[in-house]
């Protein structure tokens, strides 16, 4: 069987998610090939090649694939998958492989699958439906099986120690349908929200912007990244590429501490496979707790300067 | 300027969903129905553009069960124009929504179709992805901030990084996300507007698409349950459990 995982990358580096899809398809079983799309990918494609498990990897670099535009990647995807003959097509399930794998689904008349989250056989997969609140057990039966992967739900292959041949795939052609504007990127010291080890969120419970930084103190303290509510995104505590949850980002680090949150489905979605979880609010009743190992029943303007400062 | 709005009605998202005892689906009897909250996100938009003079008309289009037409009547409400009830009963994969609302599209010529990112009950967030790939037009999905222009659109994307804008050449699709806007509440009046509003029945057959199902779903099953916990009564507890039981810091 011929699978092709298509690379998450910013030109010069392999995104985590993408060793987790590679994990997914190493599960499947089967020859892979990882395609490397952007503007001067090299780097990338290099980086590729030295991934435990990649047979080849194909490299196709030019202006119109610099971001990400769907209009352009898909077709490129889509004829790629055709001359390959490959029997299967993952990519990770960022806002990257939503954006762009249901127009490769749709160019190749296919019923995508959206988040797997188990691999039980070459057509049969498992993934959360109603925000993880039930989990299916579906069987394709399109010749060509289209899926993107929870992250989370896969342990990384090692990112060195393969060595796959490059080959070049040449250019691609611009749609002229969409074209970049331009990006407010979040930078930050501190590690992605979606691989950290240690995730520390807060909630509406926090109160303000300026309040956010008792939760960024103490992620800072625990080498942490930083995650919220969509409470505290919508009321401007924070940006967007924080939200944890069923419509944000999905994480499952070592340990998750949740502050001023209290603890919806749709927050749930996107840390109930957590390792540890700890939650401090003044509620007792929060639901939150329902799902915590530790739960702390405090003022979180006390409770979490403590935390920072003890630890 | 003409704009379709999909709806998908869906368990409401405050419902706690439980899984039939039989493992074949989730209950839905006797359980509270509503729109997609994206899709009411995508109809206040609709409306807003059309307060703004930027738009004349909106179309609701629902595919789905009879039931569906309160869903279409909660759009009316909020205000749209019209409705489109696409009847069946069979569960329709986004793909097959996708054919269908291409042919709503070919009949009803929109210049812009706002959509969902994604509906609450299957998660897929495929379906106007797929319905910009067929009908050849640009997408931008995610959308937290829209801005039409001569011949295109200006919208800023919620991406996992941050934001990102980009430019699409109308006729397009967006899709929302949640802080594009706040939908408003129907007044009792707009209620009362939108049962006399015009609302159109028709199958899929007479938009020539077979509803050809390609998943199976085996089985439906509870997600595997957390171990109860313990409460701490204080930090100091808490970081000795962190460091000497769970063993995480
Ligand atoms: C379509 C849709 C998608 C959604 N997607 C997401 C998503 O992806 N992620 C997400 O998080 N939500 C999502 N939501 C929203 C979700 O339903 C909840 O509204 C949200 O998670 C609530 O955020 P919160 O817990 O911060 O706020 P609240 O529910 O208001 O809770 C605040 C908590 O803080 C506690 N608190 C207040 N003051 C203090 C204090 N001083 N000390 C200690 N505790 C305090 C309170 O007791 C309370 O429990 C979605 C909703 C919809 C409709
Ligand atoms: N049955 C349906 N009827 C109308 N619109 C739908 C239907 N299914 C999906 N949609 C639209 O497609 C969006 C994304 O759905 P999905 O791809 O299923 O996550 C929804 O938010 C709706 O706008």
């Amino acid at each position: 069987m011929s699978i092709l995982v298509i690379a998450e990358h910013d030109n010069q580096s392999i995104k985590d998610a993408t060793l987790s899809t590679i994990a997914a398809a190493k599960e499947i079983g089967g020859d892979i090939t990882v395609l490397v799309a952007g503007q001067g990918c090299d780097g990338a494609a290099q980086a590729a090649s030295q991934i435990e498990g990649v047979s080849t990897v194909l490299k196709a670099d030019d202006a119109s694939l610099s971001h990400n535009l769907a209009e352009n990647l898909a077709p490129l995807v889509a004829d790629t998958v055709k001359s390959k003959g490959c029997e299967h097509v993952l990519a990770p399930g960022s806002t990257f492989g939503k954006g762009f794998l249901p127009c490769v689904s749709a160019l190749l008349d296919v019923q995508q699958l959206t988040d797997i989250i188990g691999v039980e056989g070459a057509d049969t997969f498992k993934r959360p439906i109603y925000g993880g609140q039930a989990i299916a057990t579906v069987k394709t039966s399109d010749a060509i099986k289209v899926m993107t992967v929870r992250a989370t739900a896969f342990d990384k292959v090692a990112a060195s120690g393969g060595s796959a041949s490059v080959e070049d795939l040449g250019g691609a052609s611009n749609s002229g349908l969409s074209s970049f504007v331009g990006q407010e990127l979040s930078v930050s010291e501190r590690p992605e929200l979606t691989s950290a080890g240690v995730v520390v969120s807060g909630g509406r419970g926090v109160g303000s912007s300026d309040d956010f930084k008792i939760i960024e103190a103490l992620a800072d303290k625990l080498g942490a990244a930083v995650g919220a509510s969509r409470a505290a995104v919508d009321s401007g505590y924070i940006s967007n590429d924080h939200q944890v949850g069923q419509t944000g980002k999905v994480v499952a680090p070592e340990l998750y501490i949740a502050v001023g949150i209290s603890g919806a489905i749709q927050h749930l979605a996107g840390m109930k496979d957590s390792k540890i979880i700890v939650a401090i609010n003044k509620d007792e009743e929060a639901p939150i707790f329902q799902v915590a190992d530790y739960g702390l029943v405090a003022d979180l303007f006390d409770a979490a300067p403590a935390l920072t400062e003890k630890l | 300027m003409k704009i379709l709005v999909p709806v998908k009605r869906v368990i409401d998202y405050n419902v706690k969903v439980r899984v039939k005892s039989d493992n074949t689906g989730v209950e839905t009897q006797n359980v509270k129905m509503s729109m997609n909250p994206f899709d009411e996100i995508a109809i206040e938009e609709a409306v807003r553009l059309k307060e703004a003079g930027k738009a004349t008309e909106i179309i609701a289009v629902s595919v789905g069960p009879s039931q569906c037409q309160e869903t279409l009547r909660t759009a009316m409400a909020i205000g749209a124009d019209s409705g489109i009830l696409i009847e069946t009963d069979e569960t329709v994969e986004p793909l097959n929504v996708a054919k269908l609302l291409k042919a709503v599209v070919d009949e009803q010529s929109p210049d812009i179709v706002i959509m969902g990112k994604q509906a609450i009950d299957d998660d897929s967030n495929q379906t106007g992805q797929m319905l910009s790939t067929l009908l050849g037009w640009g997408q931008a999905t995610f959308a937290s901030k829209v801005e039409l222009e001569d011949g295109s659109a200006k919208v800023t994307r919620e991406l996992d990084g941050g934001l990102e804008t980009l430019s699409i050449k109308t006729p397009c699709i967006i899709t929302t996300d949640l802080r594009l806007n706040e939908p408003r509440y129907a007044s009792l009046p707009n209620i009362m507007k939108a049962k006399k509003k015009p609302m159109e029945t028709k199958s899929p057959s007479d938009y020539g698409v077979e509803i050809s199902n390609r998943l199976e779903i085996l089985k439906v099953e509870e997600p595997a349950a957390r171990a109860g916990g313990i409460t701490v009564p204080d930090v100091d507890t808490l970081i000795d459990k962190l460091k000497n039981e769970a063993k995480v810091i």
